[in-house]
């Protein structure tokens, strides 16, 4: 078996001490027929921290995701949340979709509220969490709009505007960004980690942009391809009081963007 | 907001007649259809004229006798009798046709076991089945709306059920991460998705329906607007044979156009905005 120069060096998976983990991924398989996306990937996720999966495609990341949300069932192993075993999507986990997935005919308000209106919450009720968080969002002036009237960014805000209504304990973002633009996505992650900051919740994000992962991550797993597993845990232990650019400009967030290139550079054609 | 700016609309005042209309022309689809609507009208009533054929009258001929025959109510009685099993047979078709499409877009099984039947149907040239139709149930209501139901039918199942095949996988995974019911993912996801393709296959089907209607009246038995089309063509009263066809085609028309209007402004709203 070739192991990668970083993860045979450096890593050691039962070294990561995870305190007070919400969700424990335990020797989770996947195969699709006789392809194996995912082998043997044991993760435990911290309460009120942001994990990224980072790894080049084909590393069965978003697939772990979707196994983790429920909505992928796992060949074998299971997730564990709050300590309770879990087959399908929960209360406890919200999930913020790639291609924004909200429903073209209703408007933001009703998109907003709609994890809330499958809960039988009545309308004022939902109404009122719905616009509180469409203010959070930065999307105040919005509420009747429809999808289609929204830039791409817009769109996402209100992607994540619902995943907060249903007030989970754990937000599973699948690349939210990548249909973003680049100026509106360094907004977003800037916006993203205030929204951490007030919510104080569990945040396991997707995503292929290393920058993207170092910048707003308290820990990076890094996954490899073909199958997927688990070849390096990073906590990047960047200082987030700083301003942004200045964050963007520091060499140690420099040194982990490198390392982390470094270990996947070969998996790059 | 750029979103905001397209709400405020500067209206100059119009200084001349001419003015307002070209104004009215570059705002309004109602002037094209109008624009439309003349052009054939008057390519038939030069035609007419020309004329291509004895049998062809003029647009003005045709109008003429649409009204001579809307006030001595032999065009009122024919659509009474028409309409009944054309909109029985549509109704029928629509709730069943759909229903039906749902349940096969919804389960493998049922597609499987449904989807051949209705393929047939559709490719079978109905026309020639509705003589049999002829033999089993007689010459009444029964066997006209089963000539629409016929005509109607496999094309708004085929077509719903493509509808729900093609809803966004995203937002049914949507749906069950936020714990939604199989019975809230079919109707607040699945319905409203595949609405527009499901109003495609009802207008389909309605257009398919009038032809039923027709070929029964033609084939069936001579009653209603196909009973006004082949009397007057045996008396060669040409212009109130065309004033027949035309009113169905109008009604047909009108029917599909309303159709449209309940899916825009009733099933998907936000059509409305552009």
């Amino acid at each position: 078996m070739t192991v990668t120069a970083l993860a045979a060096d450096t890593f050691d998976p039962a070294s990561v001490v995870t305190h007070d983990p919400v969700v424990r991924v335990e020797a989770i398989c996947k195969h699709y027929g006789s392809t194996e996306a995912l082998r043997n990937i044991d993760l435990q996720f911290e309460r009120g921290k942001l994990t990224t999966l980072l790894g080049p495609s084909g590393c069965g990341k978003t697939t772990l995701l979707k196994i983790i949300a429920g909505l992928v069932p796992a060949t074998s192993g299971q997730i564990v949340v709050n300590g309770r075993a879990v087959t399908g999507p929960g209360p406890e986990r919200a999930f913020v979709f790639q291609d924004f997935a909200l429903m073209p005919w209703a408007t933001v308000l009703r998109n907003v509220g709609f994890g809330l209106e499958l809960k039988g919450m009545a309308a004022a009720e939902r109404n009122r969490i719905a616009r509180r968080y469409i203010e959070e969002v930065g999307l105040q002036g919005f509420e009747d709009k429809y999808p289609h009237e929204l830039s791409g960014g817009m769109r996402q805000r209100v992607g994540i505007a619902r995943a907060f209504a249903v007030n989970a304990d754990v937000l599973l973002l699948d690349e939210p960004f990548s249909a973003v633009d680049e100026q509106n996505r360094r907004k977003f992650q800037e916006d993203l980690l205030r929204l951490v900051e007030m919510e104080r919740k569990t945040f396991i994000f997707v995503t292929h942009s290393i920058e993207e992962a170092v910048y707003v991550s308290d820990r990076i797993v890094l996954l490899s391809p073909r199958p997927g597993r688990v070849s390096n845990i990073i906590d990047p232990r960047i200082d987030r009081t700083a301003n942004p650019d200045d964050i963007r400009r520091d060499p140690g967030y420099l040194d982990v963007v490198e390392e982390i290139w470094q270990g996947l550079r070969h998996y790059a054609e | 907001m750029s979103v905001m700016s397209q709400d405020v609309k500067v209206v100059a005042p119009a200084a001349t007649t001419g003015q307002a209309l070209r104004l009215f022309a570059e705002r309004r689809r109602s002037f094209w259809v109008v624009l439309s609507l003349l052009v054939l009208f008057t390519a038939w009533e030069i035609a007419g004229r020309v004329p291509i054929s004895f049998a062809f009258p003029t647009f003005l001929d045709t109008l003429a006798a649409f009204f001579e025959m809307v006030a001595d109510g032999s065009m009122i009685r024919a659509f009474f009798l028409t309409l009944q099993p054309l909109v029985l047979g549509v109704a029928i078709s629509a709730l069943l046709g759909i229903a039906l499409g749902i349940v096969m877009g919804l389960s493998d099984r049922l597609e499987w076991l449904l989807a051949p039947v209705f393929i047939v149907l559709q490719a079978a040239p109905m026309a020639a089945l509705v003589p049999l139709v002829t033999f089993v149930y007689g010459i009444g209501l029964v066997a006209k709306t089963l000539a629409v139901i016929m005509l109607a039918l496999p094309v708004i199942v085929l077509n719903s059920y493509k509808a729900v095949r093609h809803v966004n996988p995203s937002l049914v995974d949507m749906c069950r991460s936020f714990q939604g019911t199989r019975r809230q993912q079919i109707f607040k996801i699945i319905i409203p998705d595949a609405s527009p393709v499901l109003f495609a296959g009802l207008r389909l089907g309605v257009a398919a329906g009038f032809i039923g209607v027709m070929l029964a009246e033609l084939l069936i038995t001579p009653t209603g607007i196909g009973d006004l089309i082949t009397y007057h063509r045996s008396v060669a009263n040409y212009a109130h044979m065309y004033a027949a066809v035309t009113a169905i085609i109008a009604a047909s028309t009108v029917t599909l156009a309303l159709l449209q209007w309940f899916e825009t402004n009733v099933m998907r709203p936000e059509k409305r905005r552009s």
